[in-house]
């Protein structure tokens, strides 16, 4: 690492302001110093994760179980995918109060098509999710047509759709889902082969790396500097052993589910498409600055509409998962805490309510966080009135941080 | 700093065809003229001011160039052909570019992002990073910019390097004339230079550029020519290189008609100073 002189360095590396310290030492100080900024990452909810594991471990050492942490997977993936939605709005520095409803509608055109007229299953899947892409494309076309706060549109829809919910159900109170059917197996009793689990626990970070290396390379051939191959096989091997490790331990019991392995799949996806395509970047900027986007030709309308669109059909998906996992539709399906349940993961997972700065897997994140308490206070016999207070304590906790980072943000010049 | 060894201001307007031209260019707003008749034109390789006081018509005329609002009569030729600038996609096609002066940059995202804001290079669907961060540098070394790094969102950018960004952006369509509104409003000494720096550095490109400012020190500075407004007329059509400051204020204030016979008659006289005589303002 000899920079003798500044012609042979990579541009991207040349100017002498820019201090970057070598090896691994210099790692750690780069992350200590991005931490100072306010830059936190999805480090708070980490680190906010182990407190609350460790603390109900304590607590009751069934928490940590095998089947206890089988549980919790199953548990996270319907609303964890509502969240992902939410994560989206928040990124235009919108916001959705109604995905909760939207799920319940979601979730009685599922058992009202699929248990009463006994429609196919592809249909009535493509209905109950398509009636959340119509709810979105409403939302967005009020929100463009109109520019009436998302806020306030949203919350008329928490209303008008649970309306709508309690109407397609009609004067049935609750309809059961077939046992036998592909949903309820898929939600309760499909798990991935051990052998799958393992294949994918190498695999992922195996085409990471790959991944790494190949951009590496193109960097290399552009004359930029490329990570260095220890850095990249550093963090892939830890990547293997953190998903070795949890297929193992899950694999105790029954081991991973189907359901939460379509959720993480979800999250890479819009991880990706958030980060690598033009729409992804128009999300980030419009969520920026929204006249900056329009002025630089991003159709700010599209990237609404879209994004309401996407967000209400995964709460619909959501609201499918849900009803699949505990095999019924009712009133209550998509009610009391789901709403802010994913809305509070995506916060609690780091998504800033500011717009403009967040990640796909502060959905994941956060929805660990919100049904680890969730779950830690049920095995402790704590009613829900504790389970709420503590639940609305965390979402407080979490804005919190955003503000304060985002404060120290600015005054580190990193807003 | 970065010193330019091109030709310097010695380019001058004088043989070279205009290749940005504004002929009787009248705008209304209801009932406020807000420009009347003005004509106006930027050369390749010159650096022309537009200058006014507040209410002078110097946005109008921006915002007709850059065809947020159209003009209401007149003609535009760019390049010698007559031109139609309707909107600031038309105007971005014919190959003027704007740098309005509140920048339009996204805070949250990095150098690079913004640079292709709304143009993002592809390879197989996907953003192609490093063809993105190549051609930044590149673009960044031909203006001869200093910029510690293209990944560091542009919020931790100083001022003038803000400015540079935006100036960056507007060169990717490869214009042929560039407007920069106020770009040295809010800047420190040093990021002043460095902007101007770069105002020149486009000059010797063979660019038009079109400089906006209320600041005289500034104008005098790096253009070649200065274009007064007043009042929605035009007020003087100055080579800065035969001119004074002062000369330039009078005619930005209406302290005289027009600034050259003002001048031819201070020269007879053998009177000092520009606040002689208040004249009838306005009248051509």
């Amino acid at each position: 690492m000899t920079s003798t002189g500044a012609a042979q360095l990579p541009p991207d590396l040349q100017d002498d302001r820019l201090v970057r310290e070598q090896g691994p030492r210099g790692y750690v100080l780069r992350f200590l110093s991005r931490l100072r900024s306010g830059d936190l990452g999805s480090l708070p909810v980490v680190i906010g994760l182990s407190i609350i594991w460790v603390a109900f471990y304590l607590q009751s050492p069934v928490f940590l179980s095998s089947r206890n942490l089988v549980n919790l997977t199953l548990q996270c993936a319907a609303i964890g995918t509502i969240s992902l939605g939410v994560v989206l709005v928040l990124l235009l520095g919108e916001i959705d109060l109604s995905v909760g409803s939207v799920s319940g509608v979601g979730a009685a055109v599922l058992a009202v098509t699929f248990v009463q007229r006994g429609w196919p299953l592809p249909l009535v899947l493509v209905l109950a999710i398509g009636a959340g892409t119509l709810i979105g494309l409403l939302y967005g076309l009020l929100y463009t047509r109109f520019g009436v706060p998302s806020f306030v549109i949203t919350l008329a829809g928490l209303l008008g759709f649970l309306g709508l919910q309690l109407f397609v159900l009609g004067d049935t109170g609750s309809i059961n889902l077939p046992f036998d059917s592909f949903l309820v197996q898929f939600a309760q009793q499909a798990f991935l082969p051990t052998p799958l689990a393992y294949a994918l626990a190498i695999g992922v970070p195996t085409s990471y790396a790959a991944a790494r290396w190949t951009s590496g390379r193109r960097r290399g051939r552009a004359g930029l500097s490329a990570p260095a191959p220890l850095d990249i096989a550093v963090r892939a091997v830890a990547l293997a052993v953190v998903l070795l490790l949890g297929v193992w331990y899950l694999g105790i019991d029954r081991g991973v589910s189907v359901m939460f392995g379509f959720f993480v799949t979800l999250v890479i996806i819009a991880d990706q498409v958030l980060r690598r395509t033009r729409w992804g970047r128009s999300v980030f900027a419009v969520g920026g600055n929204v006249e900056a986007a329009r002025r630089a030709g991003i159709a700010v309308n599209r990237v609404y509409v879209s994004v309401f669109a996407l967000c209400s059909t995964l709460a619909a998906l959501g609201g499918v998962l849900a009803a699949s996992r505990v095999a019924a539709a009712n009133q209550s399906s998509g009610g009391s805490d789901t709403n802010l349940n994913a809305i509070a993961a995506a916060v609690i997972g780091g998504t800033s309510l500011f717009g403009g700065r967040g990640s796909a897997y502060s959905a994941l994140l956060g929805i660990l966080v919100i049904q680890s308490i969730s779950s830690g206070l049920t095995l402790m016999n704590l009613d829900s009135s504790v389970r709420y207070m503590i639940t609305g304590a965390v979402l407080l906790l979490a804005v919190i941080v955003d503000s304060l980072s985002r404060r120290s943000r600015r005054s580190h010049g990193r807003a | 700093m970065t010193t330019t060894t091109g030709p310097g201001r010695s380019v001058r307007s004088g043989g070279v065809a205009p290749v940005l031209q504004l002929e009787g260019i009248s705008k209304r707003f209801g009932a406020v003229r807000a420009l009347s008749d003005v004509s106006f034109d930027a050369r390749p390789g010159e650096v022309v001011a537009l200058v006014g006081d507040n209410g002078a018509g110097k946005s109008t005329l921006v915002k007709v160039i850059a065809g947020v609002h159209p003009a209401d009569a007149g003609t535009i030729s760019f390049g010698g052909r007559p031109v139609t600038i309707d909107s600031p996609a038309a105007a971005q096609r014919t190959g003027i570019a704007t740098v309005h002066q509140d920048l339009a940059l996204c805070d949250n995202l990095d150098v690079v992002a913004n640079l292709f804001l709304g143009n993002e290079a592809t390879h197989s669907g996907a953003l192609d990073e490093v063809e993105m961060e190549r051609r930044s540098w590149d673009l960044l070394r031909r203006l001869s910019a200093k910029m510690p790094s293209v990944r560091i969102p542009v919020a931790s950018l100083s001022g003038g390097q803000r400015q540079t960004v935006a100036i960056a952006r507007s060169l990717l369509g490869a214009p042929q004339v560039v407007m920069l509104d106020e770009p040295t409003a809010a800047l420190g000494v040093a990021q002043t230079a460095e902007v101007l720096n770069l105002v020149e550095t486009l000059r010797d490109q063979g660019l038009a550029v079109i400089l906006i400012s209320h600041n005289m020190a500034d104008v005098m500075a790096v253009a070649d020519r200065v274009v007064v407004l007043r009042l929605g007329r035009n007020n003087g059509d100055l080579d800065v290189s035969e001119t004074t400051h002062e000369e330039v204020v009078a005619a930005i204030t209406g302290a005289s008609t027009n600034a050259v016979s003002e001048r031819a008659g201070r020269r007879e006289d053998g009177a000092s100073g520009a606040a002689g005589g208040q004249d009838e303002e306005g009248t051509s």
